[in-house]
């Protein structure tokens, strides 16, 4: 039965994300870094962005939160709508509470001498009541695990630790996309593994949009929903892990999880067994075959 | 050869980031260096060109005292290349970059020209030689960090972090230029957490944690080693996992990567009488 609950049947219909044609070419250069782009994002997908360096993820991820074409000067073609907002009319501070982005050195991110100082200074720009900084604050420290952490300086914690505030300082804006360009990238595995849990579990949790570039495969491939391969400015692949994986993502020059890359070498050997994309897949299907 | 003998070191505010550490490394060898964000992987290898001096203990480069020698003198024979390239480059563009150490150590202008020219071939910078490196992704300039190091042709390189930032592709070529340099003789030192680049090129690994050094031996050794690798808060490549959870069925513990695990596979199911 219908309810009056749902307010705008149109927002519904209409995708997070949604690119048409858009291409864009920075200032001073010859060739697009985004080429003809047509893309849809759902509320609460879980994206991994990859691609060889250079394809254009970096420049993606910088009109997810409108610095494009705000910021960086270019020319562009066609339509980018976040939020249903169009970046090219969007101020960029209307975007920043949409869209938290993580970048890949937490360092160049925190300056404050306190973690919850770090953390306030996004709710208190936006210029909201005492109480409620306060609440985000408390907030998001804990759902990123770093409340043991809130008197110490970043500049006191480990990598690890850093990537975490830096993450909470971008979660107390409330965002309803969360981007991370690399966030795992300075970190020992451990944190990498810890970090990247803590990304899926507020996308689960908070039913947020995640977009994540992140060349850690073996990591990341388990945990997320989609696959957009880019290459020279084009999306070239789009599709689950386990179909970009198993099938193309070998030849477009991008990492694949290593036992992906061992069972696509025995497929090569005639043994047509399927590619997993996990240890666990991979160990049960060769004890089925060595039994 | 680098050697390292009881080497203690301080920081100013008290920290101690290496208690107690030996080591030695001898010429042409290709060694690893891992272990946890802060385990002071980074602290020891700025000891082998002097940035450091230790607090106790001592560093010999190919016999010579880090104490009694200038970094200008040492940098001759151990290049390093930092994990941040932003904190190593400075020039306008990236051929003025590449060539600097080369024009400081009193190379001819035609000698200079041609090495810069080469190493820029190598490392698939040619088209940026008049960009000035700000301008170039951060995968692109570790490449010219990396350059402006090779290209006076120290007898010891040591690369901090050099994989950060690279994709597949570029961590493939950053392999075979590592492999060509040590195969030319000289001793490649790499400080690294990628795990799974180390199972490829199969270098011997050191591994650090918390200033001292826990493990030392062969990568196949020491990276299936779980134990060890969760001490220094590693995690086992994938492969070494796979192989770990298939002991029961005969496959070897010590496989770490996917090209050898394809010919263990191979050869059970043959000597089983199966397929293919």
């Amino acid at each position: 039965m219908p309810t009056d609950d749902v307010i705008d049947p149109g927002a519904i219909a209409m995708p997070q994300i949604e690119a048409k044609g858009f291409s864009f070419t920075y200032s001073g250069s010859s060739n697009p870094s985004i080429r003809d782009l047509d893309l849809e994002i759902e509320r609460g997908e879980f994206v991994l962005l990859t691609g060889p360096s250079g394809c254009g993820k970096t420049t993606l991820c910088r009109c997810l939160n409108g610095l494009i074409p705000n910021f960086f000067a270019g020319h562009w073609e066609g339509e980018f709508r976040v939020c249903g907002i169009d970046i090219a009319k969007a101020k960029t501070y209307e975007l920043a509470k949409l869209v938290g982005h993580v970048f890949q050195n937490p360092e160049n991110q925190l300056f404050s001498l306190s973690v919850e100082r770090e953390i306030a200074l996004g709710p208190e720009n936006l210029g909201l009541p005492r109480d409620e900084i306060r609440e985000r604050v408390e907030w998001a420290m804990e759902i990123v695990g770093i409340s043991d952490l809130r008197g110490l300086a970043p500049y006191e914690l480990s990598g690890g630790q850093q990537q975490k505030v830096a993450i909470a300082s971008v979660l107390a804006m409330r965002p309803e996309i969360l981007v991370l360009d690399e966030p795992t990238s300075f970190l020992d595995p451990k944190s990498a593994k810890a970090i990247l849990e803590t990304i899926a579990r507020l996308n689960e949790e908070l039913d947020m949009t995640v977009i994540l570039v992140e060349h850690r495969l073996d990591l990341a491939a388990r945990l997320v929903d989609r696959v957009l391969v880019m290459n020279e400015g084009e999306l070239a692949l789009d599709g689950g892990p386990r179909e970009i994986f198993g099938k193309a993502a070998h030849l477009m020059g991008v990492g694949l999880p290593k036992v992906t890359l061992l069972f696509q070498m025995l497929r090569e050997d005639g043994l047509d067994v399927g590619i997993p994309i996990m240890v666990e897949e991979a160990s049960a299907i060769l004890r089925e075959l060595l039994n | 050869m680098i050697e390292v003998e009881g080497l203690v070191f301080r920081y100013p505010n008290g920290f101690e980031a290496l208690r107690g550490v030996d080591l030695r490394i001898g010429d042409g060898e290709f060694v690893a260096i891992m272990g946890e964000n802060g385990a002071g992987k980074t602290t020891l290898v700025k000891h082998f060109n002097g940035l450091l001096k230790p607090t106790r203990g001592r560093v010999l480069i190919d016999g010579i005292d880090t104490k009694e020698a200038s970094v200008a003198e040492l940098s001759r024979s151990v290049g390093l290349v930092f994990q941040n390239p932003d904190r190593q480059l400075f020039s306008e563009t990236v051929r003025e970059e590449v060539a600097f150490a080369l024009r400081n150590f009193g190379f001819s202008g035609e000698i200079v020209e041609k090495r810069v020219e080469r190493i820029l071939r190598l490392l698939d910078l040619s088209e940026y030689a008049d960009t000035s490196p700000f301008l170039l992704s951060g995968g692109e300039r570790k490449r010219v960090a990396l350059a402006s190091v090779l290209v006076w042709d120290p007898k010891h390189v040591v690369l901090d972090e050099p994989t950060i930032g690279q994709d597949y592709l570029q961590k493939e070529r950053l392999r075979n230029l590592v492999m060509q340099i040590n195969n030319q003789g000289k001793t490649v030192v790499i400080v690294t957490h990628d795990v799974e680049f180390v199972a490829e090129s199969k270098p011997r690994v050191v591994l650090m944690s918390k200033g001292s050094i826990v493990g030392d031996g062969r990568a196949e050794e020491v990276l299936s080693d779980r134990e060890l690798v969760d001490r220094a808060s590693l995690i086992r490549p994938q492969i070494s996992e796979l192989a770990d959870s298939l002991s029961d069925r005969g496959l070897p513990r010590h496989l770490i990567d996917a090209y050898s695990a394809r010919s263990a596979i191979l050869k059970l199911l043959r000597d089983k009488g199966g397929c293919p």
